[in-house]
């Protein structure tokens, strides 16, 4: 069983990234903002976590710097699901220790693959 | 493996008008436009990023290249490039009401009217211009235009994963990826020697990529062997690794990265597709990636150095193997880790502990005499992907259609998850109660009648609290239908020159969402009536001793089963006899010797009445309060109004909580059993004969203290039989409705109770005088009486005869 932790602030976009991994037959827990998702980390281990950056609460780049600090994260694949397509920002999320990026607009297809790339 | 995203649209719908409104309070919310706070325009950005986020997915690119330019605008104000200005605010607000338009055509299949937007977008970036003149710095504009056209570039650079239609040039020249990385040949060359060395080559090109990591690479949970199992699937793979920077056993540290490689990638794939795999690690390693001939092989020495090192190496190894398994397993005990890789390594044996269970590929392997061939059939899944996809965009179209035609009007609800958690909870003691009473069934003897009664009794209370529970996922706070207020009257300020300050209060009251939905109308009909009507301009306000700035309050609380809305202004107030005057000038029938206030008040609510003197565009547009009367009553409500001269007016709507539920009185003629709403019964009696009026016609009145009621026998107005025709000593139930009273005649009063509304509409047809249907404990069906509708039907019934005659 493959869990997935997918954190974002919209609901209709974590349903969708959600729908199409339990599609794929992975197992996907949500979570609304970094604060949660961190409280969700704690609970269980999971096998690669999708995060938003611009959360409330508790931002995506937070996020990952709470999670690598979390034993049971330290090599997890972290892939961050944005709209930020600046490379700054995309530096500032790998230094905080995020393993890779998805460009949203995504679509089902561009997700797996990519999902598939970071999951054996 | 595909997913049909139509499904998530009227989600993204509810979301985005959510964020809209979130969006529209926070720039209201903002006073003085230069000292905004950082966590008001963070709020700001984050509803607009949402949005989207999201209309760009699901493609409604409309609402998304909108976004994009108000994004780009709040990003600047976000990051201190640039100040917020007043004209701004005023912008977003349009843009706020453009989106929310824009949305709402979507939501119901209409093509959007762009105009709107267009002109907005104008503006905006007139505004985004004015930034890089005013300060002469080219950087903001010229970053803005990076963002977007690295947007553009992110497109194609992941559509290029997929689709292969994009010339390679293209990507080439959005990615700076390439220009970042430590690519040594330049560009050109690089183009050339591909064709040079890709002509004629039938199986693909042969590339010879040099990897070498920083040695944390492996921290932001970036494998090596990840990008190897990833190249591997673009054609044939073999590798090289390099264990000269593999330090002494002593100095080793398992989670970074010691180790580097050569590869060989015969593939069709483009160099590009190549540089995609290295996407994420681009800034962490060294890495070349060039053209060579089919001939080259990979260096087979530089697996024979450091021989004499080897049994660090096969710690080094085993740690490895051990760390990636760690990894995938997410424990990071590195303790345990090294212990492991000591135990292992004094196995001594290289070729047992090296293989990694999964693949074939083993980028740790000091072996790399042996080729390992890492053939793929990429190519061949490819095109079934290709094929499937096709096959289910059609059959999404197909199912797209049919979830349009049948979900077009429903509507969802958002619920927290305390109310759900709370229903499951009382759905479980239902269970416990319904399992303990079919027990006692088994073998019942009247011993247990104790028993029974309590157990009913449990279930009595565990229906109620049910019930209660069930009704509350419809119910929503009104901050719902009043949180357009402040921005109305803001607009309405500006448009009048009228100060005014918007008090709401006890906003978490919550109403029924179909309630909810339906008294938003008149709540803003009378607001801007409070407006347009009731403040006064500042100047006047200041000559009457008033404070400049008006007040309107918006109240609501409950009081008994109802919800009690008021809006309240403190401005010049009703005048009865301008009321009175007008009511003559537009032929209103009323009673010239009325003398009660709320009497005359509500002349108002009737048909064609309008105090302003000249139709404004606000509020007096003919059809006003009468409509507003109308809705409300619809809504099973009454309206009432308060007003003192020079002081101000308060409108105060009375609704019921629910329209699903009604507490009704249960009545029986003849057969039938007939529900009549409570809120409407004024009293029952039986009938004297001495009071019994026959007037002219056949209207029979019945004389009740001062009154004269109208008397309607029930059966004769359903055309049904009944035990009891005789008038005298029968049973009269006095009900109320649009101020008038009649008396209904009916054979047997019966329990009162709630009953749950079914639509006779939608199961049957209409029926005059029957607003509903409802089923008894019985199982029997009851018809709950409409009594405006009746009052209406026993009328025409009345005229009826009297023509024929």
């Amino acid at each position: 069983m493959t869990n997935i932790l997918v954190v974002d602030d919209s609901t209709s976009m974590r349903n969708m990234v959600s729908a199409t991994l339990s599609s794929a037959g992975y197992q996907v827990k949500e979570a609304p903002d970094g604060k949660a998702a961190l409280g969700v980390a704690k609970s269980m281990k999971f096998d690669a976590v999708i995060t938003d950056l611009n959360m409330p609460v508790m931002n995506g780049l937070d996020l990952v710097r709470n999670l690598r600090a979390l034993p049971s994260f330290k090599y997890t694949p972290i892939l961050l699901l944005t709209t930020e397509s600046s490379s700054d920002k995309k530096n500032e999320g790998k230094q905080a220790g995020a393993t890779g990026w998805l460009v949203k607009p995504f679509n089902p297809e561009k997700l797996l693959a990519t999902v598939g790339r970071v999951i054996g | 493996m595909s997913i049909d995203l139509s499904q998530f649209h009227q989600v993204f719908f509810e979301e985005a008008l959510e964020g809209l409104d979130i969006m529209e309070q926070a720039l209201l919310s903002i006073d003085e436009p230069q000292f905004v706070d950082d966590e008001t325009i963070n709020e700001i950005f984050r509803a607009a990023h949402s949005i989207k986020g999201g209309a760009a997915t699901l493609g409604f690119t409309q609402i998304s290249d909108f976004t994009h330019v108000l994004e780009t605008l709040l990003d600047e104000i976000r990051q201190h490039k640039r100040t917020l200005l007043s004209e701004m605010v005023e912008l977003f607000l349009k843009s706020c009401d453009f989106l929310r338009d824009t949305t709402c055509q979507l939501m119901q299949d209409l093509t959007p009217e762009l105009t709107q937007g267009s002109e907005l977008i104008a503006a905006f970036e007139k505004m985004l211009q004015a930034v890089e003149e005013n300060e002469d710095s080219s950087d903001t504009y010229s970053e803005m235009n990076d963002s977007i056209s690295s947007s553009v570039v992110a497109e194609t650079f992941f559509g290029g994963m997929l689709n292969e239609s994009r010339s390679s040039d293209e990507k080439m020249e959005g990615k700076n990826m390439a220009e970042n990385s430590l690519i040594k040949s330049s560009k050109e060359e690089v183009i050339d020697k591909e064709n040079e060395l890709g002509n004629g080559a039938g199986d693909g090109k042969t590339w010879k990529i040099y990897f070498k990591p920083e040695p944390q690479i492996l921290q932001t949970g970036n494998e090596p062997f990840r990008i190897f199992r990833e190249l591997a699937q673009l054609g044939e793979l073999e590798a090289q690794c390099h264990c000269d920077l593999l330090p002494d056993f002593e100095e080793l540290v398992v989670d970074e990265c010691f180790l580097y490689w050569t590869l060989k990638l015969t593939t069709q794939a483009s160099r590009d597709e190549i540089l995609d795999i290295f996407e994420w690690v681009i800034d962490e390693c060294e890495l070349t990636v060039e053209l060579v001939s089919p001939e080259f092989k990979v260096d087979q020495s530089a697996a024979e150095e450091k021989k004499d090192n080897l049994k660090g190496i096969i710690s080094e190894e085993a740690a490895s193997e051990d760390m990636l398994k760690v990894n995938q397993s997410n424990l990071g005990a590195t303790e345990e880790i090294t212990s492991n890789g000591v135990t292992s390594g004094a196995k001594g044996d290289a070729a047992t502990i090296v293989p990694l269970k999964e693949s074939s590929v083993d980028p740790l392997s000091n072996k790399g005499q042996e080729r390992v061939p890492l053939n793929s059939d990429e190519s061949d899944s490819k095109k079934i992907i290709d094929k499937s996809k096709q096959k289910s965009i059609r059959s999404n179209k197909k199912e797209k259609e049919v979830v349009d035609r049948g979900g077009a009007s429903a509507s969802s609800i958002r619920v927290g998850i305390d109310k759900v958690d709370s229903l499951i909870n009382l759905v479980g003691e239902l269970v416990i109660t319904q399992s303990m009473l079919s027990e006692l069934g088994n073998d019942f003897d009247l011993d247990k009648l104790e028993r029974l009664s309590n157990g009913l009794e449990q279930l009595r209370q565990n229906t109620r609290e049910l019930q209660e529970s069930v009704m509350k996922i419809r119910m929503l706070p009104i901050s719902f239908a009043f949180n357009r207020f402040p921005r109305m009257i803001r607009d309405l300020s500006n448009k009048t020159g009228k100060k005014v300050q918007l008090t709401l209060k006890g906003e978490h009251t919550e109403l029924d969402k179909t309630v909810m939905e339906q008294i938003s109308d008149p709540l803003v009909h009378l607001v801007r009536n409070a407006i347009d009507h009731g403040i006064e301009t500042p100047e006047r306000r200041v000559a009457l001793g008033k404070n400049e700035e008006g007040s309107i309050v918006l109240s609501a609380c409950h009081q008994g089963g109802n919800i009690v809305v008021e809006v309240s202004d403190d401005g010049k107030g009703i005048d009865p006899e301008a009321i009175l005057e007008k009511a003559r000038d537009k032929n209103i029938h009323f009673d010239e010797a009325e003398t009660d206030p709320q009497k005359i008040f509500d002349l108002i609510f009737e048909p064609g009445f309008s105090t302003a003197e000249s139709i404004s565009d606000i509020s007096g547009r003919g059809v006003g309060m009468d409509v507003v009367r109308r809705n409300i009553k619809d809504l099973g409500g009454r309206i009432e109004v308060e007003s003192k001269i020079g002081k101000g007016s308060v409108f105060r709507v009375y609704l019921p909580l629910t329209l699903a539920i009604l507490d009704g009185q249960l009545v029986r003629v003849g057969d039938e059993v007939y529900v009549i709403p409570l809120v409407s019964i004024v009293e029952s009696l039986q009938i004297k004969s001495k009071n019994i009026n026959s007037v002219s016609g056949n209207m029979i009145l019945y004389r009740l203290r001062e009154d004269n009621v109208p008397i309607i026998p029930v059966y004769k107005a359903f055309n049904i039989s009944a035990d009891n025709t005789e008038l005298d000593n029968a049973l009269l139930v006095v009900v109320e409705s649009d101020g008038r009273k009649v008396g209904l005649l009916v054979d047997d009063l019966l329990a009162q109770q709630q009953v749950v509304i079914k639509s006779l509409e939608g199961n049957y047809k209409r029926v005059e005088g029957i607003s509903g249907a409802t089923i008894l404990g019985d199982g029997s069906v009851a018809l709950i009486l409409d009594i405006s509708g009746l009052m209406h039907k026993v009328a025409n019934q009345k005229k009826k005869p009297k023509r024929a005659a």
